[in-house]
């Protein structure tokens, strides 16, 4: 029998099982630097984006992670919802080692620290 | 029973399962057609949630669950006995140590097991149900519009910025000890006193509140779940009523009227239906 609370917990697990079997997501962690593969409406291909993983926000099926990197000379920070079924792969290309479980002191230090080629 | 009449059964006793006989009338369940003018029952739900979903065009969904827990029709009210129609529902389950005796009684005497929470539907004369019969979560179809009814969260004593969206006045710049009050509440010797319904602090929430033209994003029969669109009032764990809505009315020949009986034919574990967003992709532009 389930307990009437666990209900939720059940029904995001079963989208998350759902949301794996389209695509393999690795295991991601703040401070990894990642490269991300998107479907944006009205265009053919798939747009990329690059950075630094500042934080990661769990709550079941909309587990979104923050992603930073300095664009043209801009600080840019874009938050994805890692199992939407916009978002088509996501690689971990290198990592940094961190001693925090949230990177946002990132804003505040030089921009060499978030610009990833 | 030590009384002066014979013991002969009446028409008006009370058997267990022939408590649909208002003055000789026999209701069948038996699926009908619908009218302009005609309304069918609602259904008791409970709130077990909210989460977030994209549907296949990649939009996100918010929806909250709502768990259909055995809805059985325990009550018939008819224009013979009682002036009106209505069908009362009764969900959830209950044991008979923590129910009255006078509670206890009316299930027993209608012949239906013991329920949690017992709510009345008015109903058109087409839409009788006979009692006992299960009201399952595919009396609705995914894609219509429905109206909530709930008992909103209670916030307790809450004050005029809360309550009623009051500015309040600046933190600094000398302001002294009034930052969130309301502030004046009239004028001085004319009239001499403070007028009716002027907003001030006060109990907030805890009322039963109806949310209108809710979307029906996709039902899952075989776990009775109700996928909503959006909010609705209450917290979870606390009962809701859902009814068709007033002013969205959806085609009448895609309602199951006056509810869904399941056919022999069917499988018994179907997969969640989902409602339908059309053929055109809304995020590609239209050249």
């Amino acid at each position: 029998p389930i307990k009437f609370g666990e209900i939720i917990g059940i029904l995001n697990k079963q989208f998350i099982e759902e949301a794996e079997k389209v695509k393999v997501l690795p295991d991601l962690k703040p401070g990894d630097i990642i490269e991300l593969r998107m479907q944006r409406p009205n265009k053919r291909r798939l747009s990329l984006f690059k950075g630094i993983i500042i934080a990661k926000h769990k709550s079941g099926v909309h587990t979104t992670i923050r992603v930073r990197r300095i664009i043209a000379g801009v600080g840019v920070e874009i938050t994805f919802p890692i199992y939407s079924p916009r978002i088509k792969e996501i690689k971990v290309i290198r990592h940094k080692k961190v001693r925090r479980a949230k990177l946002y002191y990132l804003k505040y230090k030089l921009p060499r620290f978030s610009t990833f080629k | 029973l030590f009384s002066a009449e014979p013991l002969v059964s009446h028409p008006d006793d009370d058997d267990a399962g022939a408590g649909g006989d208002g003055g000789g009338r026999i209701i069948e369940a038996r699926p009908g057609v619908m009218g302009p003018d005609s309304r069918r029952t609602g259904v008791i739900g409970v709130k077990c949630g909210m989460s977030a979903m994209w549907d296949k065009w990649g939009a996100k969904v918010p929806f909250t669950v709502l768990w259909v827990d055995d809805n059985v029709v325990c009550q018939v009210k008819t224009a013979e006995k009682e002036g009106f129609y209505a069908l009362q529902l009764g969900a959830g389950q209950k044991k008979e140590k923590h129910l009255t005796k006078p509670e206890v009684g009316h299930f027993r005497s209608q012949g239906v097991p013991l329920k949690r929470k017992l709510k009345e539907f008015p109903v058109t004369e087409d839409a009788l149900l006979p009692v006992g019969t299960t009201i399952s979560v595919r009396h609705f179809v995914p894609g219509q519009f429905v109206d909530v009814i709930g008992i909103t969260k209670g916030k307790g004593f809450a004050g005029g910025m809360k309550r009623h969206g009051f500015s309040g006045m600046p933190a600094s710049h000398g302001a002294s000890l009034s930052h969130r009050s309301i502030g004046s509440t009239g004028q001085r010797d004319a009239p001499g006193r403070v007028f009716k319904n002027r907003k001030m602090p006060g109990r907030m929430g805890g009322v039963q509140r109806t949310v209108k033209n809710v979307w029906v994003y996709q039902i899952d029969p075989a776990r009775n779940l109700l996928y909503l669109k959006g909010q609705v009032p209450g917290p979870q764990g606390s009962f809701l009523f859902v009814k068709d809505s007033i002013y969205k009315k959806p085609d009448r020949a895609l309602l199951p009227f006056p509810t869904h009986f399941s056919q022999e034919g069917e499988p018994e574990d179907l997969e969640p239906l989902i409602a339908d967003l059309g053929d055109i992709d809304p995020f590609m532009a239209a050249d």
